[in-house]
């Protein structure tokens, strides 16, 4: 089987069971339609999911994830705090700029989840990514250095050493 | 009973940073503050709503609808506010007076 053909076969098995999820089946009308729904998203966007061949345990690459997880959800914590913390400030302190970092990711999905997490946790908004897909553009609300590889570190690395562990 | 109490805080803190949110939307200066704002608070609330109604309502056909109704917004509202942002910017929208650096713009300059 084609890599294209793994990808649609695993994002059409997906699809349908998260339509399983989201209805209540009672009538056969109901699966019928999570069928044809699910083969129209396969024809869409089914070759997207999976572009390269795995690489590394599935354990480890499982376990990787959950350790991603738990560090997410607590940038994510600190991030809500943060803004709020600007928000209700009365001088409002915000030294806000667009700045550029480097990444090493080179798998779509790695830079995906890489982005949205750059823009989930404090201060930062993901812009847009160079169309040799190594560089990324921030917003930052605060600030604190225009030098490229040190803000490489701070914004991207606490991320991207693990999202290397899932994804590569 | 206590399943309910807990829902309940859940639902508060997630109505709390909702309203952070929009306070932000409101005092913040320009549309890319304003989007920081209102990702970031407006994804962690409406998750924290979402994550109340599933522990009210378990494992049921409702409570899962929610479970899965956080995971789309993890997955989408980042994405829409990059769209957003990647618009505004090539739209030529101006950063507020305060802004420090813009290294998209020196980039792109560079190129034309």
């Amino acid at each position: 089987m084609t890599l294209q053909n793994r990808s649609r076969l695993f994002v059409f098995i997906f699809s349908f069971l998260t339509w399983l999820a989201l209805t209540n089946v009672r009538d056969i009308e109901e699966v019928v339609a999570g069928l044809i729904v699910a083969a129209l998203v396969t024809v869409v966007a089914g070759k997207f999911l999976i572009t390269s061949e795995k690489s590394g345990h599935i354990l480890r690459r499982i376990f990787s994830a959950i350790k991603y997880l738990v560090k997410f959800l607590w940038e994510m914590m600190k991030a809500n705090l943060h803004v709020a913390f600007i928000v209700i400030h009365p001088y409002l302190p915000i030294k806000p700029g667009i700045v550029k970092i480097k990444t090493k990711l080179t798998k779509d999905s790695a830079i995906t989840v890489l982005t949205n997490s750059i823009t989930l946790t404090p201060g930062t908004l993901t812009v847009d990514l160079s169309p040799e897909k190594n560089e990324i553009y921030i917003h930052w609300i605060d600030v604190l250095s225009t030098d490229v590889g040190k803000n490489t570190k701070t914004i991207g690395g606490k991320f991207e050493k693990l999202l290397t562990e899932v994804f590569e | 009973m206590t399943r309910e109490v807990i829902g309940m805080a859940f639902i508060l803190v997630g109505i709390m940073f909702d309203f952070f949110g929009v306070l932000g939307l409101v005092r913040l200066p320009d549309v890319y503050n304003r989007l920081q704002a209102a990702t970031k608070c407006v994804t962690f609330g409406s998750a924290g709503i979402l994550l109340g109604v599933f522990i009210i309502q378990g494992f049921n056909n409702f409570g899962f609808k929610a479970l899965l109704g956080i995971v789309f917004i993890f997955l989408t509202s980042p994405v829409a506010a990059h769209a957003i942002a990647r618009a505004a910017h090539r739209s030529g929208i101006p950063l507020t007076k305060e802004t420090v650096v813009d290294q998209y713009q020196e980039d792109n300059e560079l190129k034309d």
